[in-house]
């Protein structure tokens, strides 16, 4: 008897959704918008998280040793940082390799590169290009290096280390620091409020259309309908509603996403909004076909609830 | 069967709708209702269909205090009696065979004997060629005989009319009549609430008078005398 009742209830809630013509065709519209806001969410928080990224990694801190120091010294000191938690990736510029990279740098700069012949000798030492894993741990970074500085020392008694640049950056650092957590901070907020908002505007229209039903609930209870025999097809209508919501929505995003990459990708700084669509596919799909079905079960079991109350 | 003793219904604003009304209702009776309107003749059905608790006295259906009903068990009950009501009633967007299929639905009957028993019933009311029409492409004669189809396709001991032909023309009236007699013929109690003359001088069955919340009269063959 229970699969004969679920199947008349599925039956009569598929049946209602569609008869129901324009009602349907209102929340369906209504669903999709905040499917919507949560998909424009979703991508815009991949968006923002990969320009962080981008930021993130154009900052670095760098350790300058001295002009004729050992190289093993230096490696010693690349494998000590790289054992710390905060740093991501040590890079070393041998004082060859420094040199050429400085020449690159100034190539039309013909006083510099005079300068520099004039003086004979590779002025350059080894280099290490830090970066941390977050720009609030450069500090932690630079502290270590202060500390090592006086530990680590060459033949003649004084540091291996010349200089380490963190404080002349610690100005730009800080802000990008400052940056990264308003930027992640103000994200999480406007989705937050988007989302709630979409989501009270579902919801009411959900109630408004099962208002326009109340003389049906009222006829099925006087005929004998059990809670779960109202209750069934308007949560089945509302679960129909959300699926067809998320399924419009989908194939939507995948033609917007396509084409916004296609003619407007320049815009987003090497970010390719298709390929994010695509590669998260699986989760946007989960997300936003279990947001269709929880809201509009949802939203119909509580409209109709209220009536049943009565 | 039915026994209403001594109910009175009193609504917060002080209407007084019911007031100390007994009546008793015996099997395959056919009892009319009869009273201006504010009588209190829906107020007493409402009772009896557990729509409405009373404020005092008590409702009995056979052994069953319907007051005493819990919720879960209402809709249970509701399934012994058919009911017809003057607006129709009908479910909009379920065809006439699905409005009077729902009613088996709700009793828990199976696909088979619904397949039997409605196109039966709908034949009985002559509306076998309008099986798939919805109920706004039908006139108000034939929603009426839905209604009726639907409450008799579950062979309840009792059927209940609130003024089934209050929207209906004289011959559509005369029609619903008969077919309400021809189902008590059968065997079905009948209770039957209106204020058309013409039907209850035809009949000539038990005729209840109300005024004001009272039962005034109560005459086995009875003329409308209001």
């Amino acid at each position: 008897m229970f699969w004969i009742t679920t199947k008349r209830i599925t039956k009569s809630g598929v049946q209602n959704f569609f008869r129901n013509g324009f009602v349907s065709f209102s929340s369906v519209v209504v669903m999709t918008i905040t499917l919507f806001i949560i998909i424009s969410v979703i991508l815009l928080g991949g968006f923002l998280n990969y320009s962080l990224e981008q930021v993130k990694n154009k900052v670095d801190v760098n350790v300058y040793f001295i002009t004729n120091v050992e190289e093993s010294d230096v490696l010693s000191v690349k494998k000590s940082l790289e054992a710390l938690p905060e740093v991501s990736s040590v890079e070393y510029v041998s004082s060859d390799q420094a040199l050429v990279n400085f020449k690159a740098k100034h190539q039309g700069d013909n006083l510099t590169l005079q300068a520099l012949d004039e003086l004979g000798e590779n002025p350059l030492g080894a280099t290490l290009n830090i970066k941390a894993k977050d720009p609030s741990q450069y500090a932690g970074i630079a502290k270590y290096l202060d500390n090592m500085s006086s530990g680590v020392l060459s033949s003649g008694g004084t540091s291996i280390i010349d200089k380490v640049n963190y404080s002349q950056n610690k100005v730009v650092i800080d802000r990008l620091t400052e940056i990264v957590n308003s930027s992640n901070m103000i994200g999480v907020w406007f989705a937050i409020i988007f989302i709630f908002i979409s989501i009270i505007v579902t919801f009411n229209t959900i109630r408004l259309a099962i208002f326009m039903s109340r003389d049906e609930i009222s006829v099925m209870r006087l005929v004998g309908a059990s809670n779960s025999y109202v209750k069934g097809p308007f949560v089945i209508s509302g679960v129909l509603c959300g699926v067809i919501s998320a399924v419009v929505i989908l194939i939507f995003f995948a033609i917007l996403t396509f084409v916004i990459n296609h003619y407007y990708g320049s815009y987003f700084v090497g970010f390719n909004l298709f390929g994010y669509y695509i590669n998260h596919f699986l989760q946007i799909f989960g997300t936003i076909v279990g947001s269709g079905i929880v809201f509009g079960s949802f939203a119909s079991y509580l409209a109709v609830h209220k009536y049943l109350r009565h | 069967m039915i026994l209403f003793d001594r109910v009175t219904k009193l609504y917060p604003d002080g209407t007084k709708a019911l007031e100390e009304a007994s009546l008793t209702i015996e099997p395959k009776e056919f009892v009319s209702i009869v009273g201006h309107s504010g009588a209190g003749k829906t107020t007493l059905i409402k009772m009896l269909l557990a729509e409405e608790k009373p404020t005092s006295g008590r409702v009995f259906y056979e052994s069953l205090d319907i007051n005493k009903l819990r919720k879960d068990e209402i809709h249970h009950f509701r399934r012994k009696i058919g009911t017809v009501f003057q607006d129709f009633k009908l479910l909009a967007n379920k065809t006439v065979y699905e409005n009077i299929a729902f009613a088996m639905e709700m009793a828990g009957r199976l696909e088979d004997e619904i397949d039997a028993d409605v196109p039966h019933v709908l034949n009985l009311v002559d509306l076998t060629n309008r099986a798939y029409n919805f109920p706004h492409e039908l006139s108000g004669g034939e929603k009426q005989r839905v209604a009726i189809a639907r409450a008799i396709v579950n062979q309840p001991d009792i059927i209940v009319a609130d003024e089934p032909t209050g929207n209906l023309d004289p011959i559509n009236t005369n029609d619903i009549i008969q077919i309400l007699k021809k189902i008590n013929d059968l065997g079905t109690t009948i209770i039957l609430t209106t204020h058309n003359k013409g039907v209850i001088d035809s009949l000539g069955k038990r005729v209840v008078t109300m005024e004001k919340g009272k039962i005034v009269r109560d005459d086995k063959m009875g003329r409308y005398t209001l």
